[in-house]
């Protein structure tokens, strides 16, 4: 559906492609699943990543608790060794790359043109062959399960662990071919959010007046536009390695297996705050409106999280501590590692002043926004004992480093997501999710995730290494500190976890079934996404907002009382949404849905998994994809004026081109 | 090509498709940062097979350079033409760059070929994997770069170009120049500078 006539909201305006642009004629549905996998509308991608996204998390969900069954008894059965390896692989592979990087993108992708009162994206294509690659990509990593094993190297895959002599199976060529295409999906969506945010603010709405949302996610995007190749690289030499004879990582030729380590390092530590950075933009939304207190210190948010996607550059090597770099390069590391922690502490001293003497209201979403600044602060203190090399030195590869990072991880970037889900769950499908749930929700997974990551920290100082299969009695140790206790306690921690995520989905089914309607401003927020009908229409907007100030949705909702110094509500968000339905922009043109993004998409695995069974499939692939591109460049991105009619009742269709200006 | 797409001015008064391919540029010298930090890190092992300084045919190399570095001129004069409305020029200049990137790419099938027969092959050594990805991914840059200009001439000729006429060639222009800069530093590094 491509144009929204007004006013005639009730009759929807058809669009018949008369001329034919590039090489098919252009979908036109605006029902049923054509209406999806055709779609190029930021609020119903934003959706599909958030669902899409979601089943990943139960998939790597699943093989966690897996890796907790066979560790929860000495002597585990439950996998055999080479099982194992796979699962905390794609474990660990499926929750960074398939769950918190495109559920992100989810948020992203719906509200920051919502919040800077955008339409849309700048890229309405680029953004859907982004989905469809992230999705595609993610089938094709877990393809390797069915293919004679997946993966198993660990999510970092370093070499020359990674070569055909120690990972013989074609699961390191599906997940290097895999990453390959969701980093194409991230790349592209770089691009589209980072132009989005710097081409299409609305009016006013200058860099320091966004919500601290958008400013976070673009600080994201930078980050994932400069580290994206850098593992494309990574990848493309150990894909050459493995299946054209190359001799990167071959020690024998010569080679420095140091060079994957520094090349994957210097793209994953940026890549640990693309994963954070989105849920500390998620909590400074969500602790003003529940403390009815602005942000504390916007600019400093702002510029420390900027401050964190430039240092978050210098930092890679204190992943690589144990490896022998020489005292120069660990002490500088070191540092540098220590001053990250800064602009972070920053964040978490600004948020507690945000409640500082604020109205709290404890709603799920503000629980879990709380959640987040406590358990990624306990993550964070422990992240300051790495950056100690030699303390970090003895920590390296045991289970106290799996504590730090699902610390940050689970209780930083994964509370932040689902303080999320509760905050923004009324505007994106209009209705509440229950909040009796949610509360059972929040305490089953702090409680859970405090079961089993707090007692890692005991097993890694105990000594406990990371990606051990199975650990035996005699080995266990005696008294409180006994590896026995904590690793029951761990695994049954996973479970209670488990119990806290399918209430939320419980939850989700619950209010899918409730009749009752979302108010039009439930929390009484402050940015522009809330100033608009729940769910937004197509359009988002009905008058393009002129902005004024930072929060502007509060501010036309509240006046200083000039008397008493305090801030008065003189409008309401429904009267505000009148007056824009009685101002409504006429003939708004919205970029129309394509084909070309989804078949785009489909060639890309095609090609890949050419590479690993026959050439020929690739050259299929390639068609596929010359193809698609040159639909996509041929075809332009609004159908045009004559495409568009509209269906006036009683008058059967009727052209309305001739009156657009 | 999208701004017809939204009422409103952009932001920054660049439009979406520029300021979309100057971002993916940035991203793109990371993607040699590391191909090329690979390259100098192993250009010096070689345990079986010729080394560089006994391989590299500089004047010949010199040569497919410049002929590339040309065509950035040819682009420029394309650009030119298209800022005018000039179709037939646009198209004459377009194809003369690509004929040119062609050229180059002609030279670097040749050189490959030559390495070959002397002795090194993409298994033979690391110096012989690292040179070989570093400008082959150079190679297909090209390549793609030659195909857009291509692709370019005929959607100009049939006039149905989506979005203003100049902005795209603008667009194909910026990256042609991206992939010539790179070349630079690849043939300074790689071939100049002695190991």
């Amino acid at each position: 559906m491509a144009i929204i006539e007004r006013p005639a909201p009730t009759v929807p305006a058809i669009v018949t492609p008369t001329t034919t642009y590039g090489l098919l004629k252009r979908p036109v549905s605006a029902t049923g699943w054509r209406s999806w996998v055709f779609t190029v509308d930021h609020k119903k991608l934003g959706i599909m990543y958030g669902a899409t996204a979601m089943l990943f998390f139960i998939v790597g969900g699943v093989e966690a608790l897996l890796i907790r069954l066979q560790l929860a008894a000495p002597n585990g059965k439950v996998l055999n060794a080479d099982l194992y390896n796979q699962m905390f692989t794609m474990h660990a592979t499926t929750m960074v790359f398939l769950f918190v990087m495109p559920m992100a993108a989810g948020f992203a992708n719906y509200f920051v043109p919502l919040q800077i009162g955008a339409r849309d994206v700048a890229f309405p294509r680029l953004n859907a062959f982004g989905f469809w690659a992230f999705l595609f990509g993610g089938i094709f990593l877990n393809l390797a399960w069915f293919l004679g094993g997946a993966a198993d190297g660990g999510w970092f895959m370093y070499a020359p662990n990674s070569g055909p002599v120690f990972s013989p199976s074609n699961g390191v060529d599906f997940w290097a071919l895999g990453l390959q295409i969701t980093g194409i999906a991230s790349l592209t969506g770089a691009i589209n959010l980072i132009i989005t945010v710097l081409n299409m603010r609305a009016p006013g709405m200058s860099l320091m007046k966004m919500p601290i949302f958008t400013w976070m996610i673009t600080v994201v995007q930078f980050l994932l536009l400069f580290a994206i190749p850098v593992i494309t690289v990574a990848l493309f030499l150990l894909s050459f390695q493995r299946n054209f004879g190359a001799q990167f990582f071959d020690v024998a030729a010569g080679a420095d297996p140091l060079l994957w380590q520094h090349l994957f390092w210097i793209f994953g530590h940026p890549e640990v705050y693309v994963l954070i950075l989105p849920s500390f933009g998620i909590v400074s939304e969500v602790l003003p409106v529940f403390s009815r207190k602005p942000l504390f210190g916007y600019p400093f948010v702002v510029f420390s999280g900027a401050a964190i996607g430039f240092v978050g550059w210098g930092v890679w090597a204190h992943h690589m501590f144990a490896s022998g770099l020489g005292p120069v390069s660990v002490a500088v590391f070191s540092l540098t590692t220590m001053a990250i922690a800064v602009p972070t502490g920053v964040k978490i001293i600004n948020w507690t002043l945000t409640m500082w003497s604020g109205k709290l209201w404890f709603t799920t979403a503000m629980k879990f926004s709380i959640g987040l600044i406590v358990l990624f602060t306990v993550g964070g203190l422990s992240g300051v004992t790495h950056a100690v090399a030699p303390s970090d030195t003895q920590q390296t590869d045991t289970y106290y480093i799996v504590a730090h990072f699902h610390y940050v991880l689970f209780g930083g970037a994964v509370l932040g997501i689902f303080s999320g889900f509760y905050y923004w769950w009324p505007k994106v499908f209009g209705k509440m999710l229950n909040e009796k749930l949610g509360s059972w929700n929040f305490w089953l997974m702090v409680i859970g995730l405090n079961l089993t990551f707090g007692p890692m920290h005991i097993l890694g100082l105990q000594g406990q290494p990371r990606r051990m299969y199975q650990w035996t009695e005699a080995r266990a140790g005696e008294g409180f500190f006994n590896l026995a206790f904590w690793n029951l306690i761990a695994s049954i921690g996973s479970f209670v976890l488990a119990v806290g995520i399918l209430t939320f989905l419980i939850n989700v089914l619950i209010t899918s079934r409730n009749p009752q309607k979302a108010p039009l401003d439930p929390w009484d927020a402050r940015s522009l996404e809330w100033m608009t009908t729940n769910p937004p229409k197509e359009h988002n907007f009905d008058v393009v907002p002129t902005v004024h100030h930072l929060d502007d949705f509060f501010h036309q909702k509240y006046e200083e009382d000039a008397a008493t110094h305090t801030m008065k509500q003189v409008r309401t968000a429904e009267e505000i949404m009148a007056e824009q339905e009685r101002n409504a922009d006429k003939h708004i043109h919205m970029p129309s849905p394509s084909y070309w993004p989804i078949v785009l998409a489909f060639g890309l695995p095609v090609i890949t998994f050419g590479v690993i069974y026959s050439h020929l499939i690739s050259v299929v692939g390639g068609v596929i994809v010359l193809f698609a591109a040159y639909g996509w460049a041929l075809e332009s991105s609004t159908a045009p004026d004559s495409d568009f009619e509209t269906n006036t009742p009683g008058t059967g269709l009727d052209k309305v081109a001739s009156n657009h200006d | 090509m999208t701004d017809t797409a939204h009422g409103h001015a952009s932001s920054t008064g660049i439009s979406n498709v520029k300021l979309g391919m100057w971002a993916f540029l940035g991203s793109e010298c990371l993607l040699f940062g590391g191909l090329i930090s690979t390259y100098m890190l192993y250009r010096g092992r070689v345990t079986g097979g010729p080394r560089p300084s006994q391989i590299f045919d500089i004047p010949f190399t010199s040569v497919s350079s410049f002929v590339l570095l040309m065509s950035s001129l040819t682009m420029v004069l394309a650009v030119s033409a298209a800022h005018k409305d000039d179709d037939r020029k646009t198209n004459l200049w377009l194809t003369v760059t690509a004929l040119l990137g062609a050229t180059f790419v002609g030279g670097q099938v040749y050189e490959f070929t030559a390495f070959y027969k002397e002795g090194l092959g993409f298994s033979t050594s690391l110096f012989g994997s690292s040179f070989y990805t570093l400008t082959g991914f150079h190679g297909v840059h090209v390549t793609v770069g030659i195909i857009m200009l291509m692709s370019l001439v005929g959607i100009l000729k049939r006039s149905s170009v989506p979005g203003k006429k100049a902005e795209v060639v603008e667009m194909i222009g910026l990256y042609w120049h991206f992939v010539d800069i790179v070349w630079i530093i690849i043939f300074t590094l790689v071939y100049l500078i002695p190991v």
